[in-house]
């Protein structure tokens, strides 16, 4: 006991050096991101969709154009804040999504009867062998290529995750001495569960979300990059990069390269935001033990 | 003999659990055709006009004129038997095609996974052995990896070493081990990137975990050599998470061909699966996908029966 106490300690001083400054960069990053999306038909210099074959593959950084052009002329920059809509708002529809079915599944589990949790555990496992991608491809094929197909696979494919987690924590929760004696009192199982338990569950449930987010990112980027995601004329960030890859070869990559960092820088954002609120988590939990 | 009659039972229990998900799957995959908007039939046939008695085969192997349970029955009767239909596209056996592009997308897989093995346990070793500085580094280094989509490791490859640099092709699988191997370095590693940076940061924990505990302090204090400590200690100990998220992450190779294989023009199951899902060639998408799942669970299973044999304290709590 008495060793792991300094141990305990020096990681806590560790993490809280890294933390901050990568953080606090990376919400503002978002932030950015956000707004970009939000407000990109006031801050795009050009239509999206605006070609000009006389302006084609121009580098960054050329008058007119702060982030270059495409193959057909059209302004990266207004491209990439346009994208940032549909890149943004379709994972986080799957994690909405999941998050709820997550939620519930896992609840049902942890505090339902015994032969629920069986059958839901067991379907959650199986769910397991299929990788998101996979089934969000299965999709495309039955419906065909579009955004709706894939983010309602993907939400499916991630209910597992979510539900795995919430079923262990609130199984953990429901062993706890306030849940008993509101049990005691003759409050129902169900309204503990929702009114008490899940608010505490909701720390944990934000830091998976936020991870989740990344993967529906990457998940339905790829599927745009495959041509088997958004179809024109809507694109996102997965399409720009798969429309910019005969440039590469030509020797001007940069209409690729930016929306590929995009990708990357967002996802990476996301990914320390997501363990920054984990570990929050993780703290509180050993705080109260 | 009681020990042994329990792990028995342990295992049967896993393969049994094995075997169900497969076949769930399985079901899964049977239903998509029947969920395609319109006509079964017409989605197998692709728009093409085959004579009747070539309609009478799929109506059959699809099992379309019964009901979903019998006709699910026919089908993974005909599956049972390794006999996957015919390409609605190319008009040919679904396992001549599958067949034909099987082995580049293995030499591919294999190929990913040496590079994320050897690097990503390399690094997490570096690391727990390095001093402070260069842990640092190496945790930048393998979240930002982790966090990297193959397509934009494909870009960014092609861009710098095909086209920048020259150094390696741009397209194809080359032909002869060294061209295979010159070809498919580019793809291999863009595939690896992720895999490494998720390995590397799972073993950096684990090892980290180890060296703080007392065991290793012991070791250390008798005078154990450190590559000793390293080896006996802390790699011996770290084995259980580090195996299984090797078996997930070669799971997750065989998916991952799809967009290397597409993007490097790759002709393997990987760049076929999605050519055949844009053309809804159904009987190709079924197939790959059972392959797909059976691959994730032979690989899960191997690794949950492997783990007690490599750590005795994994072994499954036997009853007396």
């Amino acid at each position: 006991m008495t060793l792991t106490v300094p141990a305990l300690r020096a990681r806590r001083v560790r993490r809280n050096r890294r933390g901050p400054v990568a953080v606090v960069g990376a919400a503002v990053f978002l932030a950015v991101v956000v707004v970009a999306a939000v407000a990109a038909p006031l801050l795009a210099p050009y239509s999206p969709d605006a070609t000009s074959l006389l302006d084609s593959l121009l580098p960054p950084g050329s008058p007119g154009h702060l982030l270059g052009t495409d193959s057909t002329g059209r302004d990266v920059l207004s491209r990439l804040l346009y994208g940032a809509r549909l890149s943004l708002l379709a994972p986080l529809g799957v994690v909405l999504a999941s998050t709820v079915l997550g939620v519930a599944v896992g609840l049902v589990a942890a505090r339902g009867p015994r032969w629920a949790d069986l059958l839901l555990s067991r379907t959650m496992d199986i769910a397991f062998a299929f990788p998101s991608l996979l089934l969000a491809m299965l999709a495309v094929a039955v419906f065909g290529a579009g955004l709706a197909a894939p983010m309602v696979a993907l939400s499916i494919a991630y209910t597992p995750f979510v539900g795995r987690v919430v079923r262990s924590l609130a199984v953990q929760e429901g062993s706890r001495a306030y849940v008993e004696s509101y049990a005691v009192m003759g409050f129902s199982t169900t309204w503990v569960t929702l009114r008490h338990l899940l608010p505490n569950l909701a720390p944990a449930l934000a830091a998976q979300a936020a991870l989740a987010f990344g993967y529906a990112l990457i998940d339905l980027a790829t599927l745009s990059f495959l041509g088997l995601g958004v179809r024109p004329p809507e694109s996102d960030w997965g399409s720009m990069i798969a429309q910019a890859q005969p440039a590469i070869l030509q020797g001007l990559p940069a209409s690729a390269i930016v929306p590929g960092v995009t990708v990357l820088l967002t996802v990476i954002a996301v990914n320390l935001l997501g363990e920054h609120l984990g570990s929050s988590v993780g703290r509180t939990d050993r705080e109260r033990a | 003999m009681t020990v042994r009659a329990g792990t028995t039972r342990w295992v049967l229990g896993r393969l049994a659990g094995a075997s169900g998900t497969v076949v769930v799957a399985s079901v899964v995959v049977y239903a998509a055709l029947q969920l395609v908007p319109g006509d079964p039939l017409a989605t197998l046939t692709g728009g093409k006009r085959l004579t009747e008695s070539q309609l009478d085969v799929l109506r059959q192997t699809y099992g379309l004129d019964k009901g979903f349970v019998a006709g699910y029955l026919d089908w993974a009767g005909h599956v049972a038997r390794f006999d996957l239909g015919t390409s609605s596209v190319y008009q040919d056996s679904v396992n001549s095609l599958l067949a034909s592009r099987l082995p580049v997308s293995l030499a591919l897989i294999g190929y990913a996974a040496v590079v994320t093995v050897v690097l990503g346990l390399g690094v997490a070793v570096v690391s727990a052995v390095a001093g402070r500085r260069t842990a640092t580094l190496a945790t930048v280094l393998t979240s930002g990896a982790a966090a990297t989509p193959p397509f934009v490791a494909v870009i960014v490859l092609l861009a710098v070493f095909s086209v920048g640099l020259g150094w390696f092709p741009v397209t194809g699988a080359g032909s002869g081990f060294l061209d295979r191997v010159w070809h498919l370095t580019l793809p291999a590693v863009a595939m690896a990137i992720a895999a490494f940076g998720v390995l590397a940061r799972v073993g950096q924990a684990a090892f980290a975990d180890q060296l703080r505990r007392e065991h290793v302090e012991v070791a250390r204090s008798r005078g154990v050599g450190r590559a000793a400590v390293l080896r006996r200690h802390v790699v011996r100990n770290s084995l259980g998470p580090v195996v299984t998220v090797v078996g997930l992450l070669l799971a997750s190779l065989f998916v991952g061909t799809a967009v290397v294989e597409t993007a490097f023009g790759i002709n393997g199951i990987g760049a076929f699966l999605v050519s055949s899902v844009s053309r809804q060639d159904f009987p190709v998408v079924q197939a790959v996908s059972l392959l797909a799942v059976v691959v994730f669970v032979v690989i899960s299973t191997a690794v949950d029966l492997l783990l007690p044999v490599l750590d005795p304290q994994l072994r499954p709590a036997v009853t007396r």
